[in-house]
């Protein structure tokens, strides 16, 4: 039995939520921007009447601003689209429980199994945006096919409010003559590549050499040779299948470049504290630390090392991402952007007391970080902190934990 | 366009969990008793800018919107 699968997209979901939230918006350009203060001034989303004038996600703010003049820029509120995404997913879950989220505004549905409760594809994806638009008061595009690919792609073909069917029997004409960059995984480096092979359509990718594909972009290759030719058949897993967590990482762009080694520990630190906390909350240790660093010429790279112990505290997330830093970072440039990311995760099962000195070193000190979590849930995240943060108040005034937790779930794992 | 107005709500909570709005407190201080509740379900409220659950209710005869957004009660007035 073929498979009817969905692909709901929110619409310019940050700024449609925005727009809503501010009646005296609608109508206007807006963007949602980061704060400029903190130089995370970039559009993070714009609603259509911005997109019409050419302001692109990701642009930095003044050139927004010179693209549309009369631009209004809002701050983002992260905590009102967390709620409308799980109320968006409660609302998908009451038509099947393959419910799979692509980020906060994107999800996969596979109904199949229900389609005889509530109708057609088409019927059940034209029910949902009256739904969204009544319920939530933000509107959706649809996809609705037999895989979960060109679902997707149905959906980013109508906006805003639409639904769009991509039929088994007919997707040569409707796919096919679509630029390849439409389709999922086809970004910057693989569209160049695929370019400069003569390979524009999903036509062409479709109806190029599978081996030839496989030899020029590895597994991808083959992987968007499938998906072209409507091979897809990657399942839509369930709702309560929870993604498997394989690193605990944090980031942030500095409020000014850092130069000195005293500037790169408080904000390593910042961000270590938080990936150690956020690791005692999931339960996990690790064994592998790895930083990112962005030099203010926007160059970047990324490091890792092995901890002697497996072990979650800050302090030994700190020196082993101060060590590699030291290490790699030759150029001496300053820096605009750092990350800390934990990998190599292991449960933390009960342990042992140890008699060795390095053990037992890391376990005290796992007992303490333990009770500035404790206090910190109690009278809040800046009620304390270590001596080497409050020497620079504005590197440390950043709570990655709750100001930087972005929410987005991988796609591909490992079916194809 | 209309205005969001956050309003005073005395409200009954039944054993099943069901909430019903009993009279609110308009911002000049009177006091509106709710007649009826004739609907409840989740919506928007594109007029004054919000979204949670919109009481349908009667009062003095006159139908009107009240709508919960968590923690707080509010209205759309004539702007």
């Amino acid at each position: 039995m073929e498979r009817v699968i969905l692909h709901s997209d929110l619409n310019n979901f940050y700024a449609s939520v925005e727009c809503l939230y501010h009646p005296s918006l609608r109508g206007k350009p807006v963007a949602v921007s980061g704060d400029p203060e903190l130089r995370h001034g970039i559009v993070l989303a714009k609603n259509d009447a911005a997109k019409a004038c050419g302001v692109a996600t990701g642009a930095p703010l003044w050139l927004a601003r010179q693209k549309c003049p009369d631009i209004v820029f809002v701050q983002p509120h992260y905590d009102l689209y967390l709620q409308y995404s799980q109320i968006a997913r409660k609302i998908y879950s009451e038509y099947t429980d393959q419910v799979e989220p692509f980020g906060l505004d994107e999800c996969w549905l596979d109904v199949t199994g229900s389609t005889h409760l509530f109708g057609s594809g088409k019927t059940i994806a034209d029910q949902l945006r009256e739904r969204m638009k009544a319920e939530l008061g933000v509107t959706a595009s649809v996809g609705v096919s037999y895989n979960k690919i060109f679902a997707k792609l149905g959906s980013d073909m109508k906006k805003p409010d639409a639904t769009t069917i991509i039929p088994s029997d007919r997707f040569r004409e409707v796919v096919w003559p679509l630029p390849v960059s439409d389709l999922l995984y086809v970004g910057r480096a693989t569209h160049n590549k695929l370019r400069r092979c003569g390979v524009r359509t999903i036509g062409n990718l479709a109806q190029t050499d599978q081996g030839f594909l496989q030899n020029l972009l590895g597994q991808n290759g083959a992987m968007l040779w499938l998906f072209a030719n409507g091979l897809d058949t990657s399942p839509v897993s369930n709702i309560g299948a929870k993604s498997l967590i394989k690193s605990v990482g944090n980031s942030t762009t500095a409020p000014r470049d850092l130069v000195t080694d005293e500037e790169i520990r408080i904000t390593l630190r910042v961000l270590c504290e938080s990936v150690s906390a956020r690791m005692r909350t999931y339960g996990f240790v690790c064994n592998t630390v790895q930083i990112g660093v962005r030099d203010n010429e926007l160059r970047s790279y990324e490091r890792q090392g092995k901890l002697c112990y497996p072990n979650r505290t800050a302090k030994a997330l700190l020196e082993k991402a101060f060590e590699l830093y030291k290490r790699s970072h030759i150029s001496g440039k300053p820096v605009r952007s750092l990350s800390v990311r934990a990998c190599d995760l292991l449960l933390y099962e009960n342990e042992q007391l140890s008699l060795l000195p390095e053990i037992a070193a890391i376990q005290k000190r796992e007992t303490l970080e333990g009770v500035v979590d404790d206090i910190r849930s109690r009278f809040g995240h800046f009620s304390i902190q270590s001596g080497l943060q409050l020497s620079d108040r504005q590197l440390s005034a950043l709570h990655p934990r709750d100001d930087h937790l972005t929410y987005s779930e991988s796609f591909a794992k490992g079916k194809i | 366009m209309a205005r969001k107005v956050f309003v005073e709500v005395t409200a009954r909570f039944d054993t099943e969990g069901n909430v019903t709005p009993i009279s609110l407190l308009w911002e000049d201080g009177t006091v509106y008793e709710i007649d009826r509740v004739l609907d409840v379900r989740r919506a928007a409220s594109l007029k004054a800018g919000g979204m949670g659950f919109r009481y349908t209710v009667r009062i003095n005869g006159r139908q009107s919107y009240l709508f919960y957004e968590a923690p707080k009660w509010f209205v759309e007035a004539k702007a």
